[in-house]
């Protein structure tokens, strides 16, 4: 059965903004998040170049040696303007409450064996360090990238970080006290293990290519790095009497990075298939980047894995080599 | 180590925002950190201790994502049922369309800007309090450009003079001035930024600028785009918190700091002031239901709010900026040269001109005792009659502009109302022209910056705005039909008087299907 309910019609004079209808073909109805993106940036006319940064116009594409004909290939594929970015995360967030919730009211962490639950606050404290450096890189990339349908996802990949560190925040305070969070810095700082990892951070945050700092951290480093500790850290605490608690407390990344790869791969895809120029400058700083990534994320792989690092590190590469295959990105060095 | 799980003590909020937030960074050892942070100490601005500044909204990401989603998930719900019951046939009159043209022109991609300014000074501040205060304002200004052009999307539908309105930001004569406002900004290095936006902006003019056009809203009947500032109101709030707090960061921080900042808040109430010409014309003159006169507005929102904030800052040693005395005799005057120059210039503009009507020019009087009857009157009654008799007048030689804010020279001098102020600086030869003592300082001051202005009239006589196929030693050659098309302004549909406008024929058109059988 259907309803007939009769409302008054007023024919519209247009279905879209014109340089919507531009990119859709033609004047049609257009979606929240076309309308939201499409051209807000400035490319032409500016008035002054910056004080701080005079060789750049205000928005420039020279800012990195990716070229695109249209940076608006770039779309995202979870298509998030802002509303529809908050309502993903709220829901997400909500999730993640809950869990928390159950862990603290039930005190799942009191069951598990102290040693295991300290290795936990080993492995998984000092990323709060680490994804305030994503925060930073992705912030770079929000600011100085080019074209809103890059800049706009860049900056909700900031924001993510942000809550991730967070997150890592309150796993510390759930599983120990606030000395966890000092003893987290304190290994972040100086822990032989972490080392390798601040290094690579540091490095990137001194990047000028933003594309490059793109594929740096929230290609390379992120696509081992979460892996390995939402994946294969987590299945080997589970086992060591952990159970789901981990699994629980670390939900939202796991479930983030899974989402937001979507993302990271539609980027990598685009540019790549731009030209062969692109392609081979991604492959060059995938080769570049791959091996320094290994080494970083080998350090607290380590403290968990012992002998076994290696081949669980290889294997991790294994599987990101094939994620960027099938994204036409050809990963030359092993690691 | 010690691990008591069961024997934790409860986290006030602020120490438990602390832990989340403030041990998060470090000191970069393998990168020295003025290569990590390049910008942070060029402008002679001091700071001995980043953890000094506090916090004015201690909001996790978690708590943000889930306040913001709810109010998005009833902006949204709202929208869709305005425009579902076309909800733009119940405004008072379709002249009031015109003041959203100019929002969504002239505002909504400022929004954006707004957004990849605080990106830039979120990544580029060294303190981490600051940092994530900023990079929540990116975040709320990019909602903000986005809930505002969705808010407009459906006036695009039924309305001319919305179609392009990125476009017409960047190409449009009278656009440059809200737009070189927030290149000026966003040129600037991270900490004027700061007080430009942040502070001179958010805090002391947005009453002037956001609550104007939400308030006229909410007075024609809008409810689509009142919806969207009431639900950016407790983002405003915390965008004034923010800019407030960047400032007692910064005179706390070091006595030298004090002399240049009390520079920039002269520079950017100025600049600010300068721009809200365009919202002091729309307040008198645009909207068919006024909420209140421009120079009511100034004297609540300015005289009396901003003279209380300087009242409080004093004790830092900041003072009133000097040229709030020019803006307390502008207040009389600069809507009627606004909304004059328009009605000469609206065959080039993208929205309607029109004249007042004899009961809106009685409101002026009324409202502006002093001024409207004896200098502005007049000139409306003349144009009127012209156009009576068929000679509607459209003026067709460009105009001269400031140099820094980039309105044409028709702001009077302070002590004489029927001289047109002019002032000139000479640079490296060249001489250059300002409206006001205001603006030639601020040239003065940093010279090298102000000469890269680009001036939309210069532009047009250099040829710098025609298309690539326009062919000016054509006989038929039209300077203006072709600028028009640079602009990607149509002809007869975007421009002109409202009178006569296919706005006007559809509006009545469809408010009778609506409302009559």
């Amino acid at each position: 059965m259907q309803l007939d309910l009769r409302t008054v019609t007023v024919k519209p004079l247009r279905q879209t903004f014109t340089h919507v209808a531009r990119r859709i073909g033609g004047d049609k109805p257009a979606s929240r998040y076309q309308e939201g993106i499409y051209d807000l940036q400035a490319t032409i006319n500016f008035h002054y170049r910056p004080l701080w940064a005079p060789e750049y116009e205000i928005f420039d594409a020279s800012r990195t040696a990716i070229v695109m004909a249209d940076w608006y290939k770039l779309l995202d594929p979870r298509q998030f303007y802002y509303g529809s970015y908050t309502l993903a995360r709220a829901r997400m967030q909500e999730a993640a409450e809950a869990d928390f919730a159950l862990v603290e009211d039930r005190d799942l962490a009191a069951a598990i064996p102290p040693a295991v639950r300290e290795l936990a606050l080993r492995l998984y404290v000092p990323l709060r360090h680490l994804e305030w450096g994503g925060n930073t890189n992705c912030m770079f990339m929000a600011a100085y990238g080019f074209g809103t349908a890059f800049t706009s996802p860049a900056l909700y990949h900031a924001m993510d970080h942000l809550g991730m560190a967070q997150y890592l925040t309150r796993v510390g305070l759930t599983l120990g006290n606030e000395a966890a969070l000092d003893e987290a810095k304190a290994a972040w700082i100086e822990g032989a293990e972490w080392q390798g990892l601040r290094k690579y951070v540091e490095d990137c945050f001194v990047l000028s290519d933003w594309f490059e700092l793109f594929i740096a951290h929230a290609v390379v480093l992120d696509g081992l790095l979460f892996p390995l500790f939402y994946g294969e850290i987590d299945t080997r605490l589970a086992g060591m009497g952990a159970g789901a608690v981990v699994t629980m407390l670390t939900r939202f990344e796991a479930e983030w990075f899974g989402e937001s790869s979507r993302w990271t791969n539609a980027v990598v895809k685009l540019a790549a298939a731009e030209s062969e120029a692109n392609k081979a400058r991604i492959e060059g700083w995938i080769a570049q980047y791959l091996p320094l990534a290994r080494a970083a994320v080998e350090g607290p792989a380590g403290i968990i894995f012992g002998a076994e690092t290696a081949g669980v590190v290889d294997q991790l590469v294994e599987q990101f080599s094939a994620r960027l295959a099938k994204l036409g990105i050809t990963v030359s060095a092993k690691g | 180590m010690d691990m008591p799980t069961t024997t934790k003590k409860k986290l006030g909020i602020k120490e438990k925002y602390a832990l989340m937030t403030r041990g998060l960074d470090w000191e970069t050892t393998y990168q020295p950190m003025d290569k990590v942070f390049p910008y942070a100490k060029f402008e002679g601005i001091k700071i001995h201790d980043w953890d000094k500044w506090e916090d004015p909204f201690r909001l996790t990401m978690d708590a943000y994502w889930k306040y913001q989603a709810e109010k998005e998930r009833k902006l949204y719900a709202i929208l869709d049922a305005f425009n579902q019951n076309n909800g733009h046939l119940g405004i008072t009159d379709a002249r009031y369309v015109n003041t959203l043209k100019l929002f969504l022109n002239g505002i909504s991609p400022l929004e954006y800007m707004a957004h990849r300014g605080f990106a830039h000074v979120g990544r580029q501040f060294p303190g981490v309090g600051p940092r994530v205060a900023c990079q929540m304002q990116s975040l709320d200004e990019m909602r903000h450009a986005q809930t505002q052009i969705h808010s407009m999307s459906n006036y695009n539908r039924y309305y001319n003079g919305f179609h392009s309105f990125p476009e017409m930001l960047q190409k449009v004569w009278y656009m440059s001035v809200p737009r070189s406002f927030f290149d000026d900004a966003y040129t600037s290095g991270p900490f004027e930024f700061m007080v430009a936006i942040g502070f001179s902006f958010e805090y002391v003019l947005t009453n002037l600028l956001f609550v104007p056009f939400v308030s006229g809203a909410a007075y024609n009947g809008d409810m689509g785009a009142m919806t969207f500032g009431f639900s950016a109101q407790s983002d405003e709030a915390r965008h004034m918190t923010l800019g407030l707090e960047c400032i007692r960061f910064m005179l706390e921080q070091d006595p030298d700091n004090i002399p240049i900042v009390q520079k920039w808040i002269d520079k950017w109430t100025w600049r600010g002031i300068r721009v809200l010409t365009l919202v002091a014309m729309m307040m008198d003159y645009m909207l068919p239901k006024k909420v209140m006169s421009w120079k009511e507005a100034w004297e609540i929102y300015f005289e009396e709010n901003a003279t209380a904030l300087f009242n409080d800052l004093a004790r830092y040693g900041i003072k009133m900026p000097d040229c709030a005395k020019q803006a307390l005799i502008d207040k009389e005057h600069i809507s009627h040269q606004a909304w004059a120059t328009f009605y000469q210039y609206s065959a080039v503009s993208n929205f309607h001109g029109w004249l007042p009507s004899s009961e809106e020019m009685d409101w002026l009087s009324a409202k502006y005792p002093d001024t409207f009857d004896q200098y502005y009157r007049p000139r409306f009654e003349h144009w009127a009659k012209e156009a009576a008799e068929g000679r509607r007048f459209y003026n067709t030689t460009l105009p001269q502009l400031c140099q820094v804010c980039q309105i044409p020279m028709i702001f009077t001098e302070p002590t004489d109302p029927t001289q047109i102020c002019y002032r000139e600086s000479e640079f490296e030869g060249d001489k250059y022209h300002f409206c006001s003592d205001h603006c030639k300082n601020i040239f003065d001051d940093e010279p090298e910056k102000y000469v890269q202005a680009w001036l939309p009239v210069q532009q047009i006589y250099q040829g710098n705005c025609f298309m690539p196929d326009a062919d000016p030693t054509k006989p038929d050659f039209n300077p203006i039909e072709e600028v028009l098309r640079y602009y990607n302004l149509q002809n007869g549909r975007d421009n002109m008087d409202y009178v006569g406008s296919e706005d006007e024929a559809n509006f009545r058109a469809w408010r009778q299907t609506s409302t009559q059988n």
